[in-house]
């Protein structure tokens, strides 16, 4: 697999505050990354610096100026629903405008039927509304997907259906993804690599199965962290 | 009809239709709150005019763009809420205007002049609104999703500092020719109303917006004839025209449409 991304000694500074220090790591293509770590640990900062929507030192590089679709953290209903959109013109709103049978096509995959379309996207349920969201990503067809948090407001129900929903795109559609997380348990099942970040801007970065045990984690959450292996 | 009444119809139609469409997508983001301020900054405008004796247009449009550019800059630079910067520069546009404004003979500045329009001016109006509404229909999908999140919309490839200013500038332009029609008082009324009433009874984007453009329309001819008839000032009329259809609205939500 080619190198698709290279962070080299990256250092984050906002208003004044080191968010992130000497951070290197590289990602391959089809690699699912998950970035681990408590509240303020500044990993919606690392996705929104890899995207350049942050100032930063150091060198960050996307070989090959791959197709990127991005979910941020807290894009709630409440900001969509300021305007009477139905689900057709959310989709609207992508440019170029994707046709009626991608949509159709994007919406079935995540399990909605075409019926939503002329729903208001503002009424839809928190689990529908995050699955549209994650249809309106794909359907420009990145390469890569960014995620922050997109089980958000969701019970644990919704959270597992929409995980089990990004393995499935992830092995059929040949993604890479980068996904901010504080569920372990997802970790566990679907990461191929694990980047975590402490408040006190240590870093560990490994495949789940060595960063996820107690020591670790009770280092990147500060307290102690109970962890039961699922038997795969 | 009276020659003067056609004109002032004219450009009440064009300018009450352009607002109503602009309005829709200054819903969110507490945008149409930065149309009052904006069209408070008239007011040094008017002062100008009045004390050297020009045409009170001239001095309004220089000032509300201006003042749509400082907003646009001071939000690029500090990064602080676009209705909070419209604030501070109305407090400075107001105070400068206070200072010098007479005050006796600002009554235009306060409910408009659209009874007093001339052939010119109502060139002017047409030109500039139809100009305008194809600048916001190019930049509308854009600017609504830039407004739903910017970082969303920095991703998908827009360039929001660049729509941010051809978006300020819209809304200052169609802010100072609301100035004609209902004064520098109630013109955030004229952005809000038409969108406010248009979101309660609409079920997708294409119905929101055709009905806002027509309620601004139908507000502008209806208090125009209505305030011909008995002799009140043109502006508050319309003003009380959009807020009756608002009510309607209400009791019509989700019923119809």
């Amino acid at each position: 697999m080619e190198t698709l991304l290279e962070v080299k000694n990256l250092n984050i500074n906002l208003d004044g505050n080191t968010i992130l220090k000497d951070l290197s790591f590289q990602v391959k293509e089809g690699e699912i990354l998950t970035i681990l770590g408590p509240n303020g640990a500044g990993k919606s900062v690392l996705l929104k610096t890899l995207l350049g929507l942050l100032p930063y030192k150091g060198e960050i590089i996307w070989h090959g100026k791959p197709k990127i679709g991005y979910l941020p953290q807290g894009l709630s209903q409440l900001s969509v629903k300021s305007y009477p959109l139905s689900v057709a013109d959310f989709f609207s709103l992508k440019n170029p405008a994707p046709s009626s049978e991608e949509i159709i096509k994007f919406l079935d995959f995540v399990g909605l039927d075409k019926s939503i379309l002329g729903k208001k996207a503002g009424n839809l349920s928190g689990g529908q509304f995050q699955r549209m969201l994650i249809a309106w990503v794909l359907v420009s067809h990145p390469q890569v997907i960014v995620l922050d948090e997109p089980t958000t407001g969701l019970d644990i129900g919704g959270g597992e259906t929409i995980y089990s929903l990004l393995q499935t795109i992830w092995k059929k559609e040949n993604l890479t993804i980068f996904l901010v997380t504080h569920d372990l348990s997802i970790v566990y099942k679907n990461s191929t690599n694990v980047l975590c970040l402490t408040h006190k801007r240590e870093v560990c970065y490994g495949k789940p199965s060595d960063i996820l045990n107690s020591e670790t984690l009770e280092q990147v959450f500060g307290t102690e962290v109970k962890i039961f292996k699922h038997n795969q | 009809m009276p020659y003067q009444i056609i004109l002032t119809l004219i450009s009440g139609i064009f300018i009450s239709g352009i607002a109503g469409y602009l309005g829709t997508l200054m819903l969110s983001k507490k945008m149409s709150v930065v149309a009052g301020p904006l069209a408070h900054l008239a007011f040094p405008g008017v002062a100008l005019a009045l004390i050297f004796g020009f045409n009170i247009s001239f001095g309004v449009f220089p000032f509300v763009i201006l003042g749509a550019i400082f907003i646009w800059y001071f939000e690029k630079r500090t990064k602080l809420p676009m209705e909070n910067l419209a604030a501070v520069i109305f407090a400075i546009g107001v105070g400068t205007a206070l200072l010098f404004l007479p005050i006796g003979k600002a009554e235009e500045a306060l409910v408009g002049s659209i009874n007093k329009i001339t052939f010119g001016e109502t060139i002017v109006v047409v030109s500039l609104s139809t100009f305008i509404f194809f600048i916001v229909k190019n930049l509308y999908q854009k600017m609504m999703l830039v407004n739903i999140d910017e970082d969303l919309a920095k991703i998908e490839g827009i360039n929001v500092s660049k729509y941010n200013l051809f978006y300020l500038l819209s809304i200052a332009i169609v802010i100072a020719l609301s100035v004609y029609l209902v004064g520098g008082l109630i013109t955030a009324a004229l952005v809000a109303i038409p969108a406010a009433a248009a979101k309660n009874v609409s079920r997708d984007l294409k119905s929101y917006i055709r009905l806002a453009t027509f309620f601004g329309i139908i507000s502008a001819v209806t208090g125009i004839v209505i305030a011909q008839f008995i002799h009140l000032p043109i502006g508050p009329m319309v003003i009380v025209t959009n807020a009756i259809l608002f009510l309607i609205s209400v009791f019509l939500m989700k019923r119809i449409f």
